[in-house]
Order: C-alpha cells, then structure tokens, then sequence
C-alpha cells in the first residue's frame, strides 16, 4: 500500500531526461563542450599556420605525426587533452552535480520531493558519467573529423616505428581506445563525485578531484616507488598508446581498467553510503 | 571524511615503505695481496684488491667477482656490494696488468692470472668471515663478465677448491672468437676478427687506459668490460710503467706480456691465425682444460655479442655437462654489442644460484654431491625476449622464456625452410673497401638498438641473396641454423653469411646485428659446405620471409686485399631453422590482481551500498493515525557540540489547522521542519506524517509541501522551467501539478519566462512558496513565509493560507513574528530553546495571557519563555 500522494512512485523520480535538461541549460556545460570542440579546431590550425618545423626530418613523435591524417590528427589530439583536459571536463561533471544543488538549496527541494536519497545520486552519476563520456568521446571525433577535413582520410602512421597501418584497421580499434580514455576516467569522476556529496562547494569538489590526478602524476614520477606506482590511478592513462601499435598489445589497458574499476566501486560505493547517512544542512 | 584520511595515510605509508633507505652499502675494505706467479712461481706481484665482509655477519660463503677487460676492480664495486648485502664474503681484485695492480698482462693464463687467483682463493681462506669445508679450502663461488667470466672458467679447471661458478659473457675458445669459421673448420683457416682484436689489444695498452682514466675512451673500452663494466680504465698516474719514460716496446705492447704482444702484431700484421697464436690463445681458453671443469656453473651469455657469440656459452655448457656437472644457460638481451645488459636479473639470477649452490648446499658443489642434487627445479634454460613496451612506464621490457632443459643450439626440433634463388656473381672489391656492415664493435649501439632491431647495411655486387617464401606460419629460431652453399671460383674465399628477418616494403632485420664468416677453398667445379648460421632467438611472424645473403666483405672483418669475383649458390635448397618448442615465457597475462582487485573493489563496494540501506517495514503506515497529518513524538537533535538543538518535542496537528510554531530565533523552528523533510535524521523520537514514520526519501513525503529556509532555485532556469522541471523530477502526473494556480499565488506575470537569477528576493520567495504548494500537497510546511514580502503582499499570503487549509488540508508556519502568527493561524505551537512551552488554539492561548492584563500574544509569549519577568 502506498502511503504516498496518488501519481507518486519513487522509481519514477528525477527522470533522466529531466536531469539532462537541468544540467544542460548551465553555462559551464555549455562552455566545456564549446572548448572540447573547439580544441581540435585550434590545433589544425597552430599546424597550419604555426611557424612549422618540417624541415624535411622524419621525425616519428606523435606530435610530429599528427599531420599526417585525420587518425594521426585525432590520437594526437587525445593524447594532449586526455591528461588535463579532458580530466577537468571529467570532474567538472561529476563534482559539480550535487554540490552544486546543495549551494543552491535546491537539494533539499529535491530529496523533500521526495526523491529517495539513492536513487537522486544514480540519477545524477548516470547522467554525470554521461556527460563525461560526451566530453571524452567529443574529443577525438571532432578531432578525426578536423583532421580528415584538413590533412585527409590516411592510414594510420604509428609513432616510434613509422609503421603504417591501414585505417580501416585502426577505426574499431579508435572505438576502443575512446572507451578505454572513459574508463581511465572513472577514478577523477569517482573522487569528484565523493567530494560533491561532501561539501557544499561545487569548485572544491572539482578542484579536490583535479588535484588529486596532479598528486598521482607527481608520484609517478617517483622511480623509487617501482611497482607501486601500478596502483596510482593515473598510472595506466597513456596505455591506449598500446592499441594502435601494428601488434596491439591489451595488457597495460587491462590494468588500467582493472585499478580504474576497483577505485570507482570503493568511492562511489562509499559516496551513496556517505550521501545516505548525511544530514542536509544546505 | 574519515575514509579520505584513512586512504591518504595508507598511501603515506605505503610510499614511505617503498622510498625508505636501506642500508648504507658496505665499504669494502681495500689491500693489496701479494702473489707469486710466472711458470715458475717466482714472480712477485701486487694486486689491488678490496675486501667486503658480509653484512650478515658470521662466516659467509665467498665470491670471487672478476672484472672486464680494460676495467679494474672499481667496475664491480656495486655488484660486490650487492652481493654483500645479499649475505656474502665478496673479493674484488684488478687483475695483473689492470687498475693499481702490477705485472703484465697475460690473458688468463694458467701460468699467471689463474696462479694470482689460487692464491686470493688462499688468502680467503685466513679470513675469518669465510665459512671454510676444509682447512685451507674456503667456500668460494666465482662470477665475473668477459675478461672476468674466463678466469672464472679457467681458475675452476685448475683450482678443486672453487665450488660454483657464474660467468658471464665470456669466451671458449678465445682462438676462435677472434678467428671465426662458420664451416667448422677451425681458427687456423678463421677469418680475423680485426676491429674486435684491436680494440681488445689496445684496451690493455697503456695508450688507451691512459684515455680511458681521464674518461674518454668511450664505447670501445665500456663494451669490453662488458655486463661488469662501470667506469673502467686504470686510475692514472698509479704503478706500472707510466711512472718512467716509456721504452719503445711499452708503447706499442702497453702492459701485455711481451711474447703476447709479438703474436698479437704478427696475426694482426697477416691477417691470419699462426699455430703459436692459437696454441697461445687456446691454454687461455676453457677449451685447453676438457673435462677438468666439474662444477655447478650458470652461463650467462648476450644476445647482442659478436665477440663472444652464444657458440662459445655453447659449447662452454656442453663441454662442463659433459663432465657431469650441473649447467644452466640463460641468453640475457645484451652483449658486447650493445643492448640491454640486464643487470639486475643477471644478479639475482647470479646470487640464486651461489644460495643453491655455496649457501645452502651442506657439502660444496663438487661432482659428486653436484649430481645428486642436479634434479633441477630452476629453469635449465632462459631466454631473454622482447616483452613489448611496458604500458606505464613506455620502456621495453624483456620477458624470460624458460626451459626445463638446455637444447644446445641445435634446438628440440628442427623446420626445414626452402630457400629460393640463383648461382650470383659477386666481387670482392679491391683492398676489401668499401665494406658491408653488420655490427661495428665497440659502438654496436649505433647500429641496433636494445629493441632488437638490428639494421644492416650490403654492398651491391657484393652479395648474393637467397630467399624463402613469406611464411605462413610464425617461426621461432632459436638456436644456429645450417644452410649448405656452393661456392665457384679459385682458391680462397671469404663470405659472410646472414639471416636477415626480411618483409617487402619494410626494412630487413638482422637479429642481434650478427654475420658467421665463412672461408671455403672454392674450386670451378665448385665447392660446398655446411654453414652454422649466427645463433640467435628470434620471432618470424607470417607473411616475413627469411634471407640469407653472402657478402665478400664486413667492416668488422680482415678481408682479402685482392678483387676478386666469385660464383655463389646453394647446395641444398634447406635451411635448417632449429625451434625449441618447450620454451615459454612466464605468462605475461593479466597480473592475478587485474581480475581480483576489481572483483574485491565490486564486492566491498555492495557491503558498503547494502548495509544500513532503509528497510521498507520503517515507513509502513499506522492505520490509526492516517488521518492525523502530522504527529512528533520526543523528538530530539543534538548538535555536534551536544547541545540539543530539539529536546523531546512532542505535538500533533490535525487536519484543517493552520498552526504557527513560534519562537524566537534558535529555538528549533528550522531543525524541527529539516526532519519533518526527511533532511537531518533525529537522534531520538519520531515524526509520523499521515501515519508514516518520515525517514530520509519516505514517500509519505510526497503529500508534504515544503519552504524551508529560503528558496532553491537553479539560477540559469527561469521562473517557469523550474517549476516544471520541478514537478518532473518528482515523477508525478503533469495533471496533478495544478501549475496555473501555483503560477497565480507566485503572481510573477511575465517574470516567470526570466532566468531565475535576475529575480528579486520577494520574487524567489513567492516562487519557493508556489513550488510548495504544487500538487496542493495535504500538508503545507511554510519557514517565515513572509519574509521579504511587501505589505501587501504579506495581507494577500494570509489570505492564501487560510483559504487553502479551509480545503480540509494543513498548513504550518513557523514565524518569529508574533502579529505573523496571531493573524494567519488558528493554532500555535510555542518553542524555546528545543523545548515545547505551549501548544494549543491561539484564541486559547491568549486568554491565558491574562497575567498581565494583555491579550497581546507578544506579551503571552515573553511571558512564556520567561523573559517578562
């Protein structure tokens, strides 16, 4: 027996659509994803009009490769965004979610509503993650489509070697490598999410996530740490490099995915557990 | 926030665990040893010599560790260390002729440099540290590279007292390293290895250890000392002949041996390989002593060394197996050419095997007990393979393939290649120049890289080519393959053989940058012969073919001077791959926790989301109250300081009311409302709404309107984008949203269509107030409704309350505005301080007020809470 008003059923609270549309109308969402498109934009043209350095040397970085089609163009383009970037777009999404209805008091309307405390955050980290995986996926495919438009539709050049791969070899695996960048992500979205149910504070969350990557990536650094930098969570970011070598090699992404998940499952799993014994006070 | 801190302090942890110092290094204690040596025994020599004590204390097994040609004892301080960290009593000396050492070189003659070890093996066993088997016999393993692998070998022919052996890199037969003959023929007809030979020579002279002090010498001097090597050269201005003017036999010999630097200047003059050389050159060579080497001996040899190939570890293994001894081969990456020199694999590989052998074997190492003991649990074999690029770090990596069992270079099995193509002409062009290249010694890094891939450069009109056809199967060489050619022409010829890993389009490669020198005495009719390709490990993927090619000349090589044109072609069409099948590198698969952190993360994750979730018995309705819309019940917070912010608070509302809960500002108003929205959870005591217990996300809530403490609105929205969105999100039907009525009480008109931030804080009120009041909730929860409201509009506020809980719902004010209250509500409910002081209709309330003779609420109030005294 319902003891709620008629109409009311708490699995058909906060559609997703209508979290969508909430987060969509803001300007920061709009702003991220004007500068995610816009990026591989700016890039074709600093290679077009940047003081160039083909001075006939063949040179075989990623960077010196990226003119030499669209596939190069667009990995190239990842390979820049994907370390800072794309991890501010990450958690910007999912620290901002809920910390910032809390700082407009409108959490509490909501949960008042009332949406059940669990079922608020899996509407949220769905649709956060969503818009996540937009950023990420925006990327290299405005990227693939700048650089196919500017430098033409060409196999693959592999960087190191100057392998040449066929493209249409390298397109699924292009699908691959994207998910794998979503993955990678899911550390910086899970921690931001953890701080956003935590404080009032939407730039706290986002930053508290941000600075956390840039923590790892120092520690990384630290040779001394040998195997343990295998548990950092950005230790792994770059292995998608791996999947567009003429022999892909899954090993180091499988990794990645592994440490990714199991940070993901702790802190979301601690983020509802938080969220859910918390008193709202905003 | 505690779990935060706690995976931070882990993380502290575990990264100071991992960066934590060890140990300082022990620093070895330095002295010179004199011996006696020469054929007679009569030759006084001082070697410099450091001693480290074990840093376990107590008698330790020994280690003699030798050092590279052109090194000195400084080039294997840090592996010394190393093993004496690792628990044992380590010996390091220059050898005669290097470092601060004195007497001349004699390339590990029996007659000297084997002598000087006897006695060091003596002097160890004074030493107290040392663990001894006999008086006089200590417990002593030796390992060393190059130079130093080969006194290993020979000191363990001629001295029953060293128990286990480890060299590294180092030669079998030195005539025939330096005098190569792939047709098996021998040194005497072998082709000379010139650029090696010089470099080996002059890395004894003085010329160049003069250079190599002050650091320049470079790659020549490094690649000779090989896996040992480290700083080499010899300190300058120390003992030996720098000290006086030089006489015109110590400038051109440096510190060799005078009988050893007229052979050298005569087979390098020729070109060719005397008998003396070889007899010479041979008592320095495991080869001399067959037989005589009877203990447990791991043979480390390099990939990448085209001066001592793995032939030499070869036949090195097959020569110590046959004496019944346990041997073990591993084909590390690197070698004198370059490439990955494994250091840390080769010392744990080293000192694993003097703890099986020195530490833990109750009797030493000889035959006997050797064999006994033989039943290898270790891997007989490894080689070391490309393991691709390590996806962290984007360095290679190696991986170690290994066998049960050593297959010799013939391999476990054999797979026979066709080889395609026809009898060519090719000239040996005139003073041998130019020359093809396949490794330049000393700077083999220039060519290839540790990657393996090795490229390599033929002359055209100098080699003739003969290729398979793209395999259709991967094919992995491991081992020497065999092709038989046939060679046209007149008297001697010198050929170099290769096999190149070849694909169209793509640039061929040479495995390990290595050729096999050939010298056939050809004839018209022709001559054959049996060629042992280089032996090598390598993969050949589909679609690759394979690629022998002849040249007539290699840079690296003494080479006829005449022009001279010759017919070649192959005997047989088959080339002999060997494989060895039983090989298999550790699984590089996914590590165990790559499967099992994810599996455990996913479970802790479920505990932590299962427990303490809201069980759906706390909500169920109570019949009894179904009616009553609101009922608290000793309800109690406490804030975090414990001060309790409600103190059992107990009233009920009925239906139709308006109640006022007043008090003054912290008296608990807004507290109480927060967990009458399921906000804050009460420590004690409960709120029941309709009956229903109102826990966080309650659907009872649903009948409930709220504005608490301010409007929530989503700025970039307007007015009416977020009521509707509002409405949405709670999921009901559009229908029942009676939106126009709740557009009507906000009475914004057109502002409605604007962002929500460009409203006025009366504006965002009335806004929070229609919100509230969509849906026409049964219950109607107001926070100081009035506030920032104009006059006007507050008379209109009232007139709204009253007329919506004339509809048979409730509506609750809280309000520390007494006229407020006195005008809106029909019941008041009085707080103070978390505490109920008064609770009834307010018409009651005020005739109470009577104290004073005012029925003013203001004053029943102050009255109330005792501050009218």
């Amino acid at each position: 027996m319902s003891t709620g008003a008629t109409g009311y059923a708490p699995r058909h609270t906060l559609p997703l659509r209508v979290e969508i549309i909430r987060q969509f109308k803001r300007r920061r969402t709009l702003a991220m994803f004007g500068i995610l498109l816009a990026l591989p934009w700016i890039l074709v043209i600093a290679f077009q009009f940047g003081p160039g350095n083909n001075n006939g040397q063949n040179s075989l970085r990623l960077s010196d490769l990226a003119t030499a089609g669209g596939l190069n163009f667009a990995a190239f383009a990842l390979s820049v965004s994907a370390s800072f970037l794309l991890v501010v777009a990450v958690a910007l999404f999912c620290g901002d979610t809920v910390a910032s209805e809390a700082n407009w008091s409108s959490l509490r309307y909501l949960l008042a509503a009332p949406i059940p405390r669990d079922r608020l955050l899996r509407q949220k980290l769905i649709v956060a993650l969503g818009y996540s995986a937009a950023a990420v996926t925006v990327v290299p495919v405005m990227a693939l489509l700048a650089g196919t438009i500017v430098f033409g539709w060409n196999d693959i050049t592999v960087p190191g070697t100057g392998e040449i791969i066929p493209a249409g070899d390298v397109l699924p695996k292009f699908a691959i490598v994207i998910g794998y960048a979503m993955v990678s992500n899911l550390v910086v979205a899970a921690v931001a999410f953890l701080l956003s149910v935590s404080t009032d504070s939407p730039l706290g969350a986002v930053g508290g996530a941000v600075g956390l990557v840039i923590v790892s990536t120092i520690l990384q650094a630290v040779e001394a740490l040998g195997g343990l930098r295998e548990f950092l969570p950005t230790f792994w970011n770059t292995a998608w490099l791996d999947a567009l070598a003429p022999v892909p090699d899954y090993s180091g992404m499988i990794k990645g995915v592994a440490v990714a998940v199991t940070y993901a499952a702790v802190l979301i799993a601690f983020a509802f557990r938080r969220f859910r014994h918390k008193d709202v006070v905003s | 926030m505690t779990a935060v801190i706690a995976v931070v302090i882990l993380a502290v942890a575990a990264i100071t665990w991992a960066v934590w110092p060890a140990d300082p290094p022990p620093r070895g204690q330095d002295l010179t040893i004199d011996v006696l040596d020469g054929p007679a025994g009569d030759q006084r020599v001082k070697l410099d010599a450091t001693f480290f004590t074990p840093a376990s204390g107590g008698k330790a097994p020994a280690v003699l560790l030798g050092h590279g040609f052109g090194g000195s004892k400084t080039s294997v301080r840090d592996q010394a260390q190393r093993l004496a960290q690792h628990g044992y009593a380590v010996l390091t000396w220059s050898a005669r002729g290097f470092g601060r050492s004195t007497g001349e070189i004699a390339l590990n003659s029996p007659d000297y440099e084997v002598k000087d070890v006897k006695q060091l093996v003596d002097w160890l066993a004074t030493r107290p540290e040392v663990r001894l088997d006999a008086a006089g016999d200590p417990r002593v393993g030796m390992a060393g590279g190059s130079y130093g692998g080969a006194i290993a070998l020979m000191t363990a022919a001629y001295d029953t007292r060293i128990d286990a052996i480890a060299p590294q890199i180092t030669w079998y037969d030195l005539a025939d390293a330096l005098f190569p003959n792939a047709t098996g023929q021998g040194p005497a007809t072998g082709v000379f290895k010139k650029m090696w030979a010089g470099i080996f020579f002059s890395a004894g002279g003085t010329r160049l250890s003069g250079l190599s002090g002050g650091g320049g010498a470079g790659g020549a001097a490094a690649a000779l000392t090989g896996l040992t090597g480290g700083t080499g050269g010899t300190p300058s201005g120390t003992a030996g002949p720098g000290a006086t003017p030089l006489t015109p036999q110590q400038i051109q010999c440096g510190r060799f041996l005078p009988q050893i630097c007229d052979i050298y200047q005569e087979i390098a003059e020729k070109g060719r390989a005397t008998p003396q050389a070889i007899e010479l050159l041979r008592r320095s060579s495991p080869v001399s002593v067959p037989g005589k080497i009877r203990i447990p001996t791991l043979i480390i040899q390099g990939q990448r060394d085209s001066l001592f190939p793995l032939s030499h570890a070869d036949a090195n293994a097959r020569a110590i197996a046959a004496a019944g001894a346990p041997v073990e081969v591993s084909w590390i990456n690197g070698g004198h050419d370059g490439g990955d020199s494994e250091a840390d694999w080769v010392f744990d590989r080293t000192s694993a095997w003097f703890d099986k052998w020195l530490r833990d074997a109750t009797t030493p190492g000889h035959p006997q007990v050797a064999q006994a003991a033989s039943v290898a649990t270790g891997e007989a074999f490894t080689v070391s393979r490309d393991g691709g690029r390590d996806p962290g770090t984007r360095r290679n990596t190696i991986v170690h393939a290994g066998g049960d069992r050593y297959p010799g270079l013939t391999g476990t099995a054999t797979t026979k290649i066709a080889l395609t193509g026809p009898d060519q002409e090719v000239a040996n062009p005139p003073g041998g120049s130019p020359a093809s290249i396949s490794s330049i010694p000393g700077f083999g890094s220039l060519l290839g890289n540790s990657s393996g891939l090795g490229a390599a450069l033929d002359l055209p009109g100098q080699a003739a080519t003969f290729e398979s056809a793209p395999l259709t199967a991967p094919l992995h060489l491991t081992g020497s393959p065999t092709a038989q050619i046939r060679v046209y022409g007149q008297g001697e010829v010198t050929l170099f053989a290769k096999l190149y890993d070849a694909s169209t389009g793509q640039l061929a490669v040479l495995p390990g940058n290595l050729t096999a020198p050939v010298r056939v005495n050809a004839t018209p009719a022709g001559t054959s012969a049996t060629i042992a390709l280089p032996a090598v490990d390598r993969q050949f993927d589909t679609g690759r073919t394979l690629r022998l090619v002849l040249t007539t000349t290699d840079m690296a090589y003494a080479t006829p001077a005449a022009p001279a044109v010759y017919r070649v072609g192959l005997a047989s069409p088959e080339l002999v791959v060997p494989t060895d099948g039983g090989l298999s590198a550790p699984a590089t698969g996914p590590a165990w926790w790559t499967w099992a952190m994810p599996l455990a993360a996913i479970l802790v994750a479920a505990i932590l989301v299962f427990i303490g979730r809201v069980r759906r018995a706390d909500t169920a309705q109570d019949p009894a109250l179904a009616e009553v819309p609101l009922q608290i019940t000793g309800l109690t917070k406490r804030y975090r300081n414990g001060e309790k912010a409600v103190n059992e608070l107990s009233f009920t509302v009925e239906k139709g009311q308006v109640l006022g809960l007043l008090g003054p500002n912290g008296a608990g108003k807004t507290t109480t409302m927060r967990m009458l929205m399921g906000l804050i959870h009460p420590d004690a005591g409960e709120i029941k709404i309709f009956g229903s217990r109102v826990v966080p996300g309650a659907p009872v809530l649903s009948r409930l309107g709220s504005f608490v403490e301010g409007p929530g609105f989503l700025p970039h929205l307007s007015g009416l984008d977020n009521l509707e969105l509002y409405w949405r999100a709670t999921g009901r039907p559009a229908a029942d949203a009676h939106m126009a009525e709740a557009l009507e009480i906000a009475g914004l008109g057109n502002a409605v269509e604007r962002a929500v931030r460009t409203y006025s804080q009366g504006m965002r009120q009335r806004l929070a107030i229609a919100q509230a009041m969509l849906g026409l909730p049964d219950l109607l929860v107001l926070d100081e409704p009035t506030n920032g409201l104009d006059p006007p509009q507050i008379a209109e506020m009232r007139k709204v309350l009253r007329a919506y809980a004339a509809g048979d719902r409730t509506v609750i004010v809280s309000s520390h505005l007494l006229g407020e209250v006195e005008q809106t509500c029909s019941h008041v409910v009085v707080m103070h301080r978390g505490r109920l002081i008064s609770n009834g209709p307010v018409a009651e309330l005020l005739s109470r007020g009577d104290l004073n003779g005012s029925t003013r609420l203001e004053d029943v109030f102050l009255d109330l809470i005792g501050e009218n005294a």
